[in-house]
């Protein structure tokens, strides 16, 4: 694929691994805080090519795994309802709510469609005249102007049968909170490469000012990642915190405007649960009071209930890179892949599930 | 992916609508609501969940690359605000 | 008759006026035609090997075949893979009531000409009808027996340390055919299902070749992982792979890239994967890619003892990790 297989060739990845290799003389801690981050680096076997003394720690980069429990049961809830078909992002249906998931309720009879884009889930509204379709929103600041833009055409069209469960989030916050903890280390931040689309790279530079965190912005492509590491290395080396942009063929520092637009004209920032972190204040997109009819939860008069982390989980600490998996009380034992608890084992790559696979 | 073929939205009030694009065989038709500038056929979008979220800057990622190769060779200086 | 009514499950008229004009029409054969309780099959020296499998493919026609040739190559296949030469297949059918009769004929059709390519004939049946909504249009379940040479030992715990691991073509042609159908995507470049009957393949293999390949799996649901996965648990030995080796399509890889899917989870067809005692291996690959079926066919790695029970793969831009058994249905990814 062009401008993808470039970024991919072996003799250049393998010069940028060897010089990342001479840059890095102490150890040094990084944190990715994007799933397709996540995912790139595993599926190119990176990790094995990065010097021992870097570490690379998996932050909360995954909209799916940290959706709250509370919210996965309102999912079940919603979808058990008569006359609701429930459409949604596919990594979704496995994610655990406090007793079930999608995929189990799906099995017993309730209707849960995989999309691929909210506007699928309009399609099937279009098709289902009889049926209330929900869109469970779920996503990063790169997913919800493409929700936003949905509900935007929903109302254009006039669509009574279509709404949205709105359970989006912003990347600052919980990078705010996770940066506020003292025991905290991380020397660098790898920032999210389609996010930054959307919010620009201006939208880290709190990171740098306020907590001194190097920033590098950077693609998802093996040479994207290892350029931006060396970046990233380069600036701790020399005691810098900026934020800079590694992935400039597709990300600018004010970002997309008319995304933000979209997004603004929609959905409002509330307070909202984080799987495995709590609750961060104004890290949510609501839906705003004009677009009431498209929301699901006023539309089919939802309860949210507030569900507490489960006990023992040490999500929150994990993610920060205070502690290892097998310190978790629940690791391998009530929380597996096959059963997770939180976001580090709910993510088919994240630190507890890696750890898992590899270590087994 | 490469853009194919604008489609002006049916209605006539929102210009262009969607997009067909298309990578090695495989195309399919993306929604415009989210980009800054209209792409032309041609373009490369960045594509997610059914709507182009940028339209990618075939000039820098030439640039990107030379700056990949200049660091991978030592030659870039080793340092500095980059890109 | 249009469609399919419960009448035609029944075993009365209905079920009879089926069996006359359909199914004797396209699979009749001296056995078949008897239309008796069972099949009885000449005495066979050797041992015989027994496979059923059955199918559910939604949907049941797509580029490069239907259910029904599916059906039929998929165990003819499974058979294939314990060195088997096949002889007869039963054909059993439970249809929903309302299946057009035109789609029936089709698949029917299908069957004929795959089992006449194969030189392996339908010698026994059964149809069964279910109300509407019971059944997803048709399920097939097909069992096969075969025969096994003397000397032919097939199985996964031959495999040894040095062996090569030889696949017979592109991987994910038919997984992927499956999922860009569902998933609306419109392909313009060639995508289409890979069934195909493996037996004579490995027929030429066995008697030209005898000792040479040591394992051999058909990488149907869940795809080359898994199957790779079971050899190496059951031999506690190391798949280690080489991502640049193995063949993908450049259509199929872009679909995976655009759905999030990785094709060494997608099923294969037409497809399969042998480990091969190394110092034959040139040879084995040879004789393959001088076939139809294995004209593609590709060395993709070697079985090591460095993580028994593991497989690993090494990637193209030249890092290493572990490819896990599959945990579940393959979801397209969002983030």
């Amino acid at each position: 694929m062009k401008y993808v297989d470039e970024f991919r060739d072996p003799e250049l990845v393998g010069s940028l691994a060897a010089e990342l290799d001479a840059v890095v003389s102490r150890p040094v801690r990084v944190m990715e805080v994007c799933g397709t981050h996540t995912m790139s680096i595993f599926r190119h076997g990176l990790r094995s090519l990065l010097p021992e003394e870097l570490q690379l720690i998996s932050g909360p980069g995954c909209p799916v795994c940290v959706t709250s429990a509370g919210h996965v049961d309102a999912f079940i809830s919603m979808a058990q309802l008569d006359n609701v078909i429930i459409a949604t992002f596919g990594d979704l249906i496995r994610v655990p709510g406090t007793h079930s998931s999608l995929d189990r309720v799906r099995a017993d009879g309730a209707r849960v469609e995989v999309v691929y884009s909210p506007m699928d889930g309009l399609t099937l509204a279009g098709s289902n005249p009889d049926k209330t379709v929900v869109f469970l929103g779920v996503g990063f600041e790169t997913t919800c102007p493409g929700i936003a833009a949905t509900i935007l055409e929903a109302s254009r069209r006039r669509l009574d049968n279509f709404c949205v469960f709105s359970a989006g989030k912003i990347m600052p916050p919980p990078l705010r909170a996770l940066m506020q903890d003292p025991e905290l280390s991380i020397d660098g931040l790898l920032c999210p490469g389609h996010v930054s689309i959307i919010t620009g790279t201006g939208a880290y530079r709190f990171l740098a000012d306020e907590f001194g965190i190097s920033c590098v912005v950077s693609g998802f492509e093996p040479t994207d990642v290892l350029r931006a590491l060396i970046m990233l290395v380069r600036q701790i080396n020399e005691g810098r915190a900026d934020v800079e942009n590694a992935y400039s063929r597709v990300v600018t520092e004010e970002g997309n405007k008319q995304a933000r637009a979209i997004l603004d004209t929609v959905f409002e920032l509330e307070d909202t649960p984080w799987r495995g972190l709590g609750v961060i204040a104004r890290s949510g997109f609501g839906i705003r009071e004009e677009f009431a009819p498209w929301d699901a939860v006023k539309k089919l008069d939802i309860i949210v209930q507030d569900v507490p982390e489960p006990k023992g989980c040490r999500c929150g600490d994990i993610l920060k890179g205070l502690c290892l998996p097998p310190d978790c009380p629940v690791y391998g034992k009530r929380c597996t892949p096959l059963n997770p608890i939180g976001p580090c084992m709910v993510s088919s790559e994240g630190t507890c599930a890696a750890y898992y696979k590899y270590t087994m | 992916m490469r853009v194919l073929e604008i489609i002006e939205d049916p209605t006539g009030l929102f210009g262009a609508h969607s997009a067909i694009v298309d990578a090695d065989g495989i195309s399919k038709e993306v929604r415009l609501d989210l980009v800054d500038h209209p792409p032309e056929p041609g373009d490369y979008l960045i594509v997610h969940a059914g709507f182009a979220v940028n339209t990618l800057s075939e000039h820098e990622a030439l640039r990107n690359l030379q700056l990949m190769r200049e660091m991978a060779e030592g030659l870039d200086g080793g340092g500095g605000p980059g890109a | 008759m249009k469609t399919i009514l419960l009448d035609h499950g029944s075993g009365g008229r209905a079920s009879q006026e089926l069996i006359g004009e359909l199914f004797l029409r396209y699979l009749d054969n001296p056995i078949l035609h008897r239309l008796e309780d069972s099949a009885v099959l000449e005495s066979q020296t050797g041992r015989l090997a027994f496979s059923t499998d059955s199918y559910v493919v939604d949907p049941i026609f797509f580029p490069g075949g239907n259910i029904g040739e599916l059906a039929v190559n998929g165990t003819i296949n499974d058979l294939a893979m314990r060195g088997a030469n096949p002889l007869c297949l039963s054909l059993g059918l439970i249809l929903e009531e309302g299946l057009p009769v035109a789609d029936l004929e089709k698949i029917i059709a299908s069957i004929a000409e795959a089992t006449k390519a194969a030189g392996v004939p339908v010698v026994t049946g059964d149809t069964k009808v279910v109300p509407r909504g019971k059944a997803d249009k048709i399920f097939i379940n097909t069992s096969g027996i075969g025969v096994v040479e003397p000397d032919c030992e097939i199985t996964a715990d031959r495999a040894r340390e040095g062996d090569r691991i030889i696949l017979s073509g592109s991987l994910a042609d038919h997984g992927i055919t499956i999922l860009t159908r569902r998933a609306g995507l419109e392909v313009t470049g060639e995508l289409k299902s890979d069934t195909m009957a493996l037996h004579t393949l490995v027929g030429q293999l066995t008697r030209e070749l005898p000792g040479a390949v040591h394992t051999l799996r058909d990488p149907t649901r869940g795809g080359l992982a898994p199957s790779l996965s079971e050899i190496a648990a059951a031999a506690n030995l190391c798949m280690v792979l080489a991502e640049p080796a193995i063949p993908v399509r450049p259509t199929v890889a872009a679909a995976c890239e655009l759905m999030g899917l990785d094709p060494l989870y997608l099923a294969n067809e037409g497809k399969c994967v042998a480990l091969v005692a190394a110092e034959r291996a040139d040879e084995v690959l040879a004789l393959m890619r001088s076939t139809r079926e294995g004209s593609e066919a590709a060395i993709i790695g070697q079985v090591t003892a460095e993580y028994p029970g593991r497989v690993v793969l090494k990637t193209a831009i030249g890092g290493e990790r572990l490819v896990e058994p599959l945990s579940g249905e393959p979801l397209p990814r969002i983030c």
